[in-house]
Order: structure tokens, then sequence, then C-alpha cells
């Protein structure tokens, strides 16, 4: 009896300490409180806390972040909500569900401040300003560079080699339909060889033993023979991942080596644009303009590359050392127009499914 | 009954009534002829085929590898018992991005199988059934386990004293004795791989797809409301059927044993048989348990200048970056912890209300009842968090920011185990004793107070922890509406995986090995307060 009087005691004590703790978590309710302007992203959306608090510093309003999963989710749950939004402003809309976002009519008109540092080719709704771009990303095939210097073989560079004898069994990518590098590497594809060429190509590197998995975390941790996590142990030295993905491998490594370990087949990029919009309904309107405004400004604009790793939106803009020293410049992206990407993009997925992964 | 009836319309039914309905209603028509069209797909049947055949296969696999291990933890006293026990259950309660990153690491491309027989199992249906017994181990040797280790052995000598075989006795009387828990112990196994998600994600590949990923790819990246409106019914009507023939099973159990003491039937093993089948159960346990998770562990420490606590040490230091990425692992711990704790509370108050409420009374509505409170088990987490979405949203019910919407989804997975613990314990209270109580003159709750809460505080407590468990390891509806700047562990761990380099998946592994280490203490704890009465988990 006295054990069981002891044990009960201590989880009595226990969960009172849990529930003090819990109580002390608690303090984030928030109220429609008008000093505060709620930002609504996906998961990979971070800033700095300082530049955000500079934000606050300069225009009294304090951000709150929301974020709703990958970026199709968080797309899909704000047209979801589009009754009642979640909050005032939305980022993270790219180019491949843009016209989703824009035939839902989710966003309010306005024209942030600083839109003419941004280059054209990245204001995809510059008619009507309801989405502002604020970075970009290319999707691209990594290759691991140990591997092709013991192999004394070549690394490829375009969507065309890849088909080469050379490269047989090496390449690994991922499920168009279920991971957003995939599409995009499809999508890629496609601008390349167009809707009529696509499939011919699919086929060509299906017979060229490409591997397909669900998503980017077992493509690149565990597949990828350039990746450090997987400590070199994965067997395809091409992978479909990003081009900022080789700035990131020399993170935390010490000496700096002279360039990293992977690099990018420059050739075979698909170029993802970012946008962010006011949201209609939105409870701050005039807060929300601010935000867009600031998101567009050199300080938020400076902070992206390393936050996020993808580039800014404006030209004018610092990209740090990183980047420039290890990180590649892609002159010719592939690009799809946004209406085309969402009358399609079931279709595609479909007639790529049934090509490649039966 | 009033509280958890009214809990459950409102955070659990009314939200999917809402996104089921709106997929099924469009501009106020009923889409009914979607449905005949979904279901004739050819691809929504293969997938519909190969979610009940992998269910089908992964729980018989549990079953022949899981039931000698029941036999041992019953039968058997041997030392680190209590602490095998808890590591056992520990796979149960860790979230699948954990687990996937260790078993891609055991059997994927390069993984420990690879380099020593280059035997690689990853995307192929092998690992997902392995990985389905990894994790449902723990309710095989718990539900079966826990019965046999009550049941009798003098029962078995008997049938042998009498001129029976020993395998005669074995199917004669223990066999019949155990099948309900069996039964059971199946049933619970065909519902958590039936609605398989992550581990089919992640260690199935492409060529796999289950009801529930399909639901998740439909809802979440299509946008396909209609179709995942007619696939969660279909998994719906699977899952009540599941939950109907459990708890049929369940009654029979309780109604024809009598059960002793589980101290008084364990003793050592005698003779080489019974030493070797410990041995092997304990040489299984560790290939299929402890391993994947000692791959966990080891990742976390081997850094890039060798081992050391360089990850560790970069999970410290991100408390003072500036970043809204970084979270100090000590602040994701607290808010595991403080969630944890708030939706182990509710649970408790739910659970324990609705199965005082279902020990009291009979009937058809009370069981519909029973079976409703299991649902959220078979319910996808993106339905539910999408149904948040539509319906929590406005005052005063728009919890959609609020602190407590993780807690209150977390408690939706936790009340379950609170009422499969507590009720067999609470029906085991002998009526008299309340009415006794009653003729006294106590009061309903003084009764509670005085008769049922001493003899089930042991129970309540297990309770406590299950629920506690299982919401430190909730992912799938957490990651939907934890915000950002309080992520929980499982939460910062699937972000550290989502980005390259060493760094950041050094971390997510050891971010996993605290989950994992704070899991295993809560089971441990747990141990120490064992009840006599097993539970149904």
């Amino acid at each position: 009896m006295s054990t069981t009087r002891r044990a009960t005691v201590t989880a009595l004590a226990v969960a009172a300490g849990l529930t003090a703790l819990a109580a002390c978590g608690s303090g984030g309710g928030e109220s429609a409180d008008p000093k505060t302007v709620t930002l609504v992203s996906h998961d990979s959306f971070n800033a700095s806390k300082s530049v955000l608090e500079e934000f606050t510093r300069q225009t009294g309003y304090k951000v709150n972040v929301l974020k709703g999963g990958d970026a199709g989710k968080a797309v899909n749950q704000a047209i979801l909500s589009k009754a009642n939004p979640q909050g005032d402003v939305f980022f993270g809309i790219d180019n491949t569900l843009l016209s989703r976002g824009l035939k839902e009519g989710i966003f309010s008109p306005y024209q942030a401040k600083g839109l003419e540092s941004v280059p054209e080719e990245l204001q995809l709704d510059k008619a009507q300003h309801r989405v502002t771009p604020v970075d970009y990303g290319d999707t691209c095939v990594n290759y691991d560079r140990a591997y092709f210097t013991e192999h004394k073989i070549a690394p490829p560079r375009t969507f065309d080699d890849l088909l080469k004898p050379e490269y047989k069994g090496l390449l690994v990518t991922e499920n168009s339909a279920t991971s957003s590098p995939g599409l995009a590497f499809q999508l890629g594809t496609i601008a390349r060889y167009g809707e009529s060429g696509w499939q011919d190509y699919w086929k060509k590197l299906k017979a060229n033993g490409v591997e397909v998995v669900d998503g980017w975390e077992q493509a690149y941790n565990e597949r990828f023979s350039g990746s450090a996590a997987g400590k070199g142990k994965g067997d395809k030295p091409l992978v479909v991942s990003y081009a900022s993905s080789p700035p990131v491998e020399v993170l935390g490594k010490k000496p700096e080596p002279e360039e990293a370990p992977t690099g990018v087949a420059t050739g075979t990029c698909f170029r993802q644009t970012e946008f962010a919009g006011l949201l209609k309904g939105a409870k701050n309107e005039k807060g929300g303009k601010a935000l867009l405004d600031f998101l567009l400004s050199k300080k938020f604009q400076e902070d992206v590359p390393l936050q996020m790793f993808v580039n800014p939106a404006r030209t004018d803009v610092k990209v740090p050392e990183l980047f420039t020293k290890y990180g590649e410049k892609i002159d010719k992206p592939g690009t799809v127009a946004p209406e085309k990407i969402t009358e399609n993009r079931e279709r595609w997925i479909k007639q790529w499914s049934s090509l490649v992964l039966k | 009954m009033a509280l958890p009836l009214v809990f459950f319309a409102l955070f659990f039914a009314y939200p999917v009534v809402a996104i089921v309905g709106r997929g099924l209603k469009d501009g106020g028509q009923w889409q009914l002829g979607r449905a005949g069209e979904v279901l004739s797909d050819p691809d929504v049947l293969h997938v519909l085929w190969f979610t009940v055949w992998q269910a089908a296969a992964s729980t018989g696999l549990t079953l022949l590898i899981a039931l000698p291990g029941a036999y041992v933890f019953a039968r058997f006293e041997f030392p680190g018992k209590k602490l095998l026990r808890s590591v056992v259950a520990v796979p149960f309660v860790l979230p699948t991005v954990v687990v996937g990153s260790a078993f891609l690491a055991l059997i994927g491309r390069g993984g420990v199988l690879d380099d020593l027989w280059g035997v690689r199992l990853d995307t192929s249906v092998w690992a997902i059934l392995l990985a389905h017994v990894f994790f449902n181990y723990a309710v095989v040797v718990r539900t079966v386990g826990g019965l046999w280790s009550q049941l009798d052995p003098r029962q078995e000598e008997a049938a042998r004293v009498l001129g029976a075989s020993r395998r005669q006795a074995w199917f004669r009387v223990t066999l019949p004795a155990l099948a309900p828990a069996v039964a059971a112990a199946a049933l619970m196994v065909f519902l958590f791989t039936f609605t398989s998600f992550g581990v089919v994600q992640i260690l199935g590949g492409p060529g796999f797809s289950t009801l529930e990923v399909e639901i998740y790819r439909q809802t979440a990246d299509f946008l396909d409301l209609p179709t995942a409106a007619v696939l969660t019914l279909l998994q719906f009507a699977a899952v009540l059927a599941l939950l109907a023939l459990h708890a049929w099973t369940v009654r029979r159990r309780e109604a024809t044993l009598t059960l002793v003491d589980p101290a008084r039937t364990a003793r050592r093993p005698q003779g080489a048989g019974q030493w070797a089948l410990l041995w092997g159960t304990l040489v299984v346990i560790t290939l299929l348990l402890v391993v994947p998770l000692a791959v966990l562990v080891e990742r976390s420490f081997a850094g890039p200048d060798g081992y050391g606590l360089t990850f560790y040490r970069a999970l410290e230091s991100a408390a003072s970056m500036d970043s809204t990425f970084a979270v100090a692992p000590l602040n994701a711990l607290r808010n595991s912890l403080a969630y944890g704790a708030a939706a182990t509370l509710i649970a408790l108050v739910v659970g324990g209300l609705a199965a005082a409420a279902l020990t009291r009374r009979g009937g058809r509505l009370v069981r519909g009842f029973d079976a409703l409170l299991m649902l959220p088990l078979g319910v996808s987490a993106v339905t539910v968090g999408f149904g948040f979405l539509i319906t929590l949203d406005e005052p005063p019910l728009d919890l959609r920011s609020s602190w407590w919407l993780v807690p209150l989804a977390q408690a939706l997975v936790g009340v379950p185990f609170v009422v499969r613990t507590m009720l067999p314990v609470l029906r085991a209270v002998d009526e008299r004793l309340r009415e006794a109580a009653a003729v006294l003159g106590a009061s309903p709750w003084r009764v509670w107070r005085e008769v049922d809460l001493p003899l089930v505080r042991r129970a309540l407590l297990i309770a406590a922890g299950f629920a506690f468990a299982v919401s430190l390891g909730e992912f799938g509806a957490t990651v939907f509406i934890a915000r950002p700047d309080n992520p929980t562990l499982p939460v910062a761990v699937a972000r550290l995986l989502g980005r390259a380099g060493e760094l950041n998946y050094g971390q997510a592994m050891a971010l996993s090995t605290i989950l994992m280490v704070v899991c295993a203490g809560a089971l441990l704890a747990l141990e120490r307060v064992r009840t006599d009465q097993a539970g149904e988990f």
C-alpha cells in the first residue's frame, strides 16, 4: 500500500508540475489585436527574429506567423478558409500553384513598395498586383563531385545528358504526385520538351534507370551519395534537389572547403517564384499592406537567402558569400505559365505516374 | 456522459462531417454520382486492395513474431523484464518520421544490413511489413501477454495430469482462453496498419499507397474534396466494422475467465526449451526493436569529426541563433510536455467520464458510443485538420490559432487509450460495493470517490501515462496546427529532416533521441505503477 501511495503522490506531483508547465506555455492566445499582423505561410518560412523586430520598430505592428504544412497544403488551407481567413497576409504561393489561388480569389490587389527593383519576369501578376514576388529558387539535378572525379567522367549538365549511357542508373528523383521538387523536375522537362515531347523523354529516362522515391528527404538524405547526412552511403550520385543545396552542404564545415562537395547541373533547372499577397477579408488590412512592403524591403530581402535558402526577388540587394562562393547562378531556367500548370497539373501527374511508376 | 458526447460532437464529429459534407455537396447539390465514379476507378481499387492486403499481412506477421514474446513476458521471470517491457512499448508512441529515418538507416541503402550482407529492403513491401511489426509488437505483447499472465497455469497442468499431451493441453485449455485476447490484439493491429500513413509514405516508395495516403493526397495536394470525401466514408465504414468486431471480442473476453495474480504465474525458465525460447525472444526484440532505435542514437552521436556531442551542442546553440527556424531543444521539449500534459488532462476527464458512463449503462446505444470513442484512431489526421479549419473558425469557437487546439487534437487520440485502460478495471468493480455505499446514504459522487477511485487509481495513472506518451509522439494532427513559435519535438524533427546538410540531419537525430528517451522515461515510470489488471493496451 505504501508504495502505491508514494507512486500516487509522485504522479500527482508530476502532473501538477506539468500542468504548471502547460500554463506557462499557454501565454500565446492572441485576440484580434490591431497591433499585430498575421502572416500565414508554409513550413519553410523563416526569418531572423531581429529582422521581424525591425518591422515592429518601423511600423508598430508585431508579426504573428502561422504555418500550415508544406506549400501545397498551406495554399489549400488558405483556399478552404477564404470565407474567414486565418490571417492578413499569405506568403509562399509559387508559380505552380499561383493560378489556383488567383482563380479562387483569395487575394486583394496591392502594389507593394520596392517592386521596381524586381525583374519583370518574376512579376507574374503584373497587371493586377494581387500577389507580390518575394523570392525565387531553382530545382535542379545535383551531383556528387567526388563520384565523378573518382570515375573520371564529367557530370551531366542538361536534360539530354541524363539520357546518356554513362549516367545509367545514377539518378534518383522524387514522385511528382507527392513531392514539390519532383513535380518541379517534371515541369522542367515539360518546359524543355513541350507538351508533345516530355512523355517521350521520361520513357527514355526510365529506360536509363531513373529511380523514384516519394519524398525529397529520402532522395537526398538516404539515396544521394553526396549528402553528408547520408555519410556518403547512398549510391546515387545524381539527385533532384535545389540549386541552393550545395551551399547548405558547406554550412558548419570547418575549415571552409574550396568548393562545395556537390554541384548543380545548370541545364536541368526549373524556376519557382514565391509570392505573397494580402488575404481578402483580412482583419488588419493596413498592417497587411505594411507587411507586404516590408517583405520587399532591402532588410527582409537580404535576410531571405540564409533563412530560406532561396534568392531574393530584388536584384539590388547583397547576397551572402556562402551563396556567391558555393552556389550556382542559373541563367536559363525552365518555366511554364501558371495558368497552364493549374489547368494540366492533375492530368500531367497522372500521365507521369502511369508512365514512370508502373 | 454528456461531457464526452459534447467533446466528441464538437471536436470530432462536427469538423469531420463538415469537411466530408463540403466534398459531397457542390453548390447545394449532392454529388452522389461521384461515389460510383471513384469506387470504380481502377487506381482506387488498387489502393483499396493494397490497403487490405498489407494490413492482413502485417497483422499475420506481427502475431507470428510477437506471440512468443507475449508468452515470454507473461510466464517468465528474468532480470531486466520491466525495463524490456518499457522498451518494446517505445516504438508504439514514437512518431513515424523518427522511426522512418531509423529504419532507412538500418535496411536502406548503406544501412547496417546493406553493409553486412548487401540486403536492402527499402521501397519493398518488406520494409512496410517490418516497420508495422516494429510499431505494433507492444500491442500484442500487452494485450495478449497481459491476459496470459493472469491465466492460471494450474488449469493446463490439470489437463496434463488427466492425460493430455502438452499439445493437447495447449490447444484445449490455453488457446481457447486466449483466443479473444488474440483476436482483439489482431484487430487493433489490423486497424493501425489499415490506416497506416507515415510508414507507407516513408518506407514504401511511390509504388505503394494506402487509403489513408490517398485521402491525404486528394485533400492536401489536389484539393479534390469529393474524391477525398468518398474515400473517407469508405475508410469510416471499414473502421466501424473493425471496431464492432473488436468490441464483440472484448466483451467475450471479459465474460468468461477467472484470473489470478500475474506475480504468481511467472517464474524462471526451466529446461533447455524454455531458455531457448527466452533467448530467441530476446534476440528478436534486439534485432527488430532495439537495433533500429540504437541506430538512431548512434547517428545522433556520429558527428563530422567522429563520435561526440556536436549535434546536441548545435541544438543548444540554436537557442541563441537569430532565426524563427531555430528552436532550442529545451523549448521544443517544454512545448511537447506542456501540450502533452494538457492533452492528458483533457483525455483523462473525457475518457474517464466516458468509461464510467459505459460501465453503468448497457444497451446498444452505449455500445455505439463505445465505438464512436475509438473512431479517431481510424480517421485521417488531414480530414480532422481541414475540418477544424472550416468549422472552428468563428468566435466563440475560433480555435484555429489558439494554443488549445493542439492538446485538443492530441486528446482525441488519447481518449481511446484512456477508455480502453479504464473500462475493464471499472467493470471489475463489484457492483454490490457501490450499492452498499448508496444504501448507507452516500451520494453518487461520494460513491465514485470512495469506492471506484481507490480501486481504479492505478489504472487511471496508467491511462494518463499512455495518453501522455501518445500525445508526445502525435504528429499528423500536430503538424497541421502547431504554431511555429512553439513546435513540439516531432514537428521540430520533421523540420530539420526537411533541410539539406549534415548539421540539420544530425540535429534531427539528436532531437529524436531526446524524444525517445522522454517517451521511454514516461513508460518506465508507468511500469512502476502497473496494475494487476492489464487493460487492453
